[in-house]
């Protein structure tokens, strides 16, 4: 039993010997997926310039290149990198070269934390005092559009303060649309003051937290998004806390351009189709004043009017759904500044083609005259449809493909209402040699203090340091192999100040055990009897002492973030496996070997 | 091998009352540093920007900081950083530039000023509500860490023996505080985790030493309380100095061979440890001995079953 647990540590802890390959990794940007097709072109560009790779794989959606050398790894890079088109991002990774025996029954090495591997990390906060001001500048709109709708007259809507304040000219007024208002919206609460004819609507916790999760979430579906176009392998984007984004991009050394990227802005815009235009003459540099050309994703090139129906910040929600026929659409709300906007520019082009285009400012490598870099205004037009109808303050595109498709686009058209501004409040980079100095540092700490507490235990215990020092080392393999197997642990520096501590803390089990034996033998108990008394002895004792370090490691834990999570990470492990190996593990080896026998004496 | 060879008991708690004092002394020094010298907080608590950069030979730090100085970063803290090829450069926050962008600018700043190559090693940037949360967040673990752990001792053993280990934690995180504080060590968020790993260690020993203590009251049928812990104490001592060795040794591993950056968190698991093994031995013991520990709060009460005789009457 003990000796499985061990080989299945010592399994798991096994592609930890393995080298890793430089690999090139490939994905498809904004709903683009890599197919067999995207395949071919790699496999043909690649053989073409007589890059040799060791294995071209598609997994996961994306395409991955494996090469024996980091000088065919760059080239390659470049060289694909120039040739498959702006659909695809190109990154450079490193795969673990876990055999593939092992790799099938889940082996993976442990997870290098930032700060080993080299990279950065930003902690993004998201200003949920402007999601709180937007959401209320939408209230004010919705109250005086439903209060003209219902015909009730009202002197003014402000917002004041946390609250949004009706000024009525008399009680009757004030009554009805207290009673509209309060029908209309369950989740505000409402103060009416007859004397000076007034309601002022507050949002409830409950809204109040919907609109700042909704802003936290709609922002961290946007940094994904341009994560993505950073092209860098395993990106991390994930929330912290109620307001916080945590990135972390491995590998990244350019962090001017990854904050530039983090920090563009993109808005949407709708236009109509200019039908009346020839496609053909303005392709051939002949475009109508008022219209301008611009491109689909596929290329296709449309001609656009240039004034603009309505901008994004007028989009309140997108998501995508099904229609009657099953056929995925994106469904759109706008404020109600924005509906009437679209209901009189749809009112005459019934029947008439609308563009959405996207429009994303993205840095170059350009700098101005003051040294500020340069902006490049992409547009893109991301959907072309008919409109059935006349539109209002919500509609629907349909015909935008398929469902992952509606869905990207869904996303890209609240991306252009971003709610809450974003800012990075906190950043951590690593260049790549201080991470290798870090990994070879923490890795002589672990062997020194091990190998110092090994020395140590088998000349103060003798044959039982020898066991306790076994034991010992199978902690380590299995500290490691549970590292590997969870999915989420990552090794940091401090985590590995995390292991050296646990082989130093950890052989406390067995030194309890041992003081307590030679105290029953001292006693005059017998050598078997002090065996078995030492352990009962101590193993309450173990237990306490160790559950009361694991709630100070468990604590740490739910507080710490990055590497200091890290270090909780080892402790916890490190804690839970000392107690298996230095109470069972020894216990099954001192039974082996002394048990059973009559004992004079024991080398302890 | 034995280190000690015991055969009396040490009569530990004679000298309590002197433990006390010494152990007041500085626990008063800790908090007057505390409160004049304060803590020497890094980055992570104060926000600001750090660069560390590499040159290929020895840094002419009166060079680096010359550009840094022409180039209106007159309160940059240039320092060599663990060899003379590393440097770090410290700045606070600035309103004129944005502070995200700023840790680039230095590297550009320096690179065309010095004419070399510069190796970036790492920037770190944190602003400065970030750096007040963390504070706030750090003083609250350790907190939660302490009330947990009061609880569960309370619930394991006895309230005398949980007020006792957590008075001795206390004393052992403010002890580490105060040498900090009076070194004037930087205190970072590494050295934060390492006193949560002290709370985890001081506890340790405080445990076993308690958990003879109570095994002790049970068996030992003369004897007053003082002496029970005595001969706990002195029965566990060995295995006190011997976990303390083995954590020192790994300890001074980790300080000696694990590099500047976790030079702090080492250097306050050392300190940690040292005030540990003495809070374990003379702070724990002394409170639940002053709090009037006893021999009936730690044996079980045994109740007699009314009827518990008749059980076995039925066929």
């Amino acid at each position: 039993m003990v000796l499985f647990i061990v080989a299945v540590g010592a399994l798991y802890a096994s592609p930890n010997l393995y080298g890793e390959d430089p690999a090139v990794q490939i994905s498809g940007l904004r709903g683009i997926e890599v197919n067999a097709a995207t395949l071919d072109v790699v496999k043909s560009h690649l053989d073409e310039k007589k890059i040799s790779y060791l294995s071209i794989v598609m997994e996961d959606g994306q395409i991955l290149a494996r090469f024996s050398n980091t000088e065919q790894q760059l080239r390659a890079r470049d060289l694909l990198d120039d040739n498959i088109g702006d659909e695809y991002s190109v990154a450079l990774n490193l795969t673990p070269a876990t055999p593939e025996w092992l790799a099938g029954i889940g082996g993976t090495p442990m997870k290098l934390g930032l700060d080993l591997s080299g990279g950065v990390s930003f902690l993004m906060e998201v200003n949920m005092k402007e999601a709180i001001v937007k959401a209320q500048d939408s209230l004010v709109d919705d109250f005086r559009s439903g209060l003209r709708g219902e015909k009730i007259r009202y002197r003014s809507v402000k917002k004041v303060d946390d609250a949004v304040k009706i000024q009525f000219r008399n009680v009757e007024d004030l009554v009805s649309a207290e009673t509209y208002l309060e029908k209309q919206n369950r989740d505000l609460l409402f103060f009416s003051d007859e004397d000076s004819l007034t309601i002022s609507a507050k949002m409830t916790e409950q809204r109040l937290k919907e609109t700042r999760e909704y802003a936290l979430q709609q922002n961290i579906t946007i940094i994904r998004n341009r994560v993505n176009e950073l092209g860098v392998a395993e990106p991390l984007v994930q929330r912290q806390g109620q307001k916080h984004i945590v990135i972390e991009l491995p590998g990244v050394q350019d962090t001017a351009k990854a904050k530039e990227i983090l920090n563009a802005t993109a808005t949407i815009e709708f236009r109509l189709v200019d039908t009346d235009g020839d496609l053909g003459a303005a392709l051939n540099g002949r475009v109508p004043g008022s219209s301008e050309l611009l491109k689909e994703r596929n290329g296709q090139p449309v001609l656009l009017k240039k004034r603009v129906m309505l901008t994004g910040d007028h989009i309140v929600d997108a998501g995508s759904s099904f229609d009657e026929y099953s056929r995925p659409q994106v469904n759109i709300t706008l404020d109600s500044a924005g509906g009437s906007k679209m209901s009189n520019g749809t009112k005459n082009s019934i029947g008439k083609p609308m563009a959405t285009v996207f429009i994303e400012y993205k840095p170059t490598d350009r700098v101005d005259a003051e040294g500020n870099t340069i902006f490049e205004k992409i547009e893109e037009v991301i959907s072309v449809a008919t409109i059935q109808a006349r539109l209002g303050k919500t509609f629907r595109i349909t015909g935008a493909g398929s469902q992952a498709e509606a869905h990207n686009l869904a996303l890209l058209l609240r991306a252009g209402a971003l709610i809450a501004p974003i800012q990075i409040v906190e950043e951590r980079t690593v260049g790549p040699t201080l991470g290798a100095e870090n990994v070879q540092l923490g890795f002589q700490a672990i062997m020194l203090g091990f190998g110092l507490v090994f020395v140590f235990m088998l000349v103060y215990y003798r044959a039982f340091g020898v066991v306790a020092n076994l034991a010992l080392g199978a902690n380590l393999v299995l500290i490691i192999g549970i590292m590997s197997m969870i999915p989420g642990a990552t090794l940091t520096l401090p985590g590995m100040a995390g292991i050296v501590l646990t082989v130093g803390m950890a052989v406390d089990a067995n030194v309890l055990i041992f003081e307590r034996i030679r105290e029953e033998i001292r006693a005059g108990k017998s050598m078997q009897q002090s065996i078995h008394q030492g352990y009962d002895a101590a193993f309450s004792t173990i237990i306490d002492a160790n559950i009361t370090t694991l709630i100070a490691a468990l604590i740490l834990f739910a507080i710490g973030t990055g590497p200091i999570k890290g270090f909780a990470v080892t402790l916890s492990i490190g804690i839970i496996t000392s107690m298996f190996t230095a109470v069972i593990g020894t216990r099954t080896i001192v039974n082996a070997v002394w048990g059973g026998k009559r004992l004079d004496k024991l080398s302890i | 091998m034995q280190i000690l060879q015991l055969k009396e008991t040490v009569a530990f708690m004679r000298y309590r009352k002197v433990a006390v004092i010494f152990s007041i002394i500085l626990m008063a020094a800790s908090i007057l540093s505390l409160a004049t010298n304060k803590l020497n907080f890094g980055l992570d608590f104060t926000g600001g920007t750090l660069i560390e950069i590499g040159f290929d030979e020895s840094a002419d730090l009166t060079k680096v900081r010359a550009i840094m100085d022409s180039n209106g970063f007159d309160d940059a803290v240039v320092q060599l950083y663990g060899s003379s090829r590393d440097v770090v450069i410290r700045l606070a926050t600035r309103e004129d530039v944005k502070a995200e962008m700023l840790g680039n600018q230095v590297l550009d700043i320096l690179q065309a000023g010095t004419g070399q190559t510069i190796d970036m090693r790492r920037i770190e940037f944190v602003g400065a509500s970030v750096g007040d949360e963390l504070a706030e967040q750090g003083g609250l673990a350790m907190l939660t860490a302490l009330i947990c752990i009061l609880v569960y001792v309370a619930f394991r053993f006895e309230w005398r023996f949980a007020l006792g280990s957590v008075i001795a934690l206390f004393h052992d995180v403010l002890l580490t505080l105060g040498l900090f504080s009076i070194l004037q060590l930087q205190f970072d968020l590494t050295v934060l985790a390492a006193i949560l790993a002290v709370i985890g260690y001081s506890l340790n020993d405080t445990i076993v030493v308690s958990d003879r203590i109570r095994e002790n009251f049970r068996k030992v049928r003369v004897g007053t309380p003082e002496d029970v812990i005595n001969i706990s104490l002195t029965q566990t001592l060995s295995r006190t100095i011997i976990t303390s060795i083995t954590t020192l040794l790994v300890l001074a591993a980790l300080f000696f061979k694990g590099g500047e950056l976790i030079h702090g968190f080492a250097t306050a698991l050392l300190l940690g440890v040292f005030v540990g093994t003495y809070s374990s031995v003379y702070v724990a013991s002394s409170v639940a001995l002053a709090l009037g520990i006893s021999k009936e709060d730690l044996i079980p009460e045994v109740i007699e079953k009314e009827g518990a005789d008749q059980e076995e009457m039925r066929p």
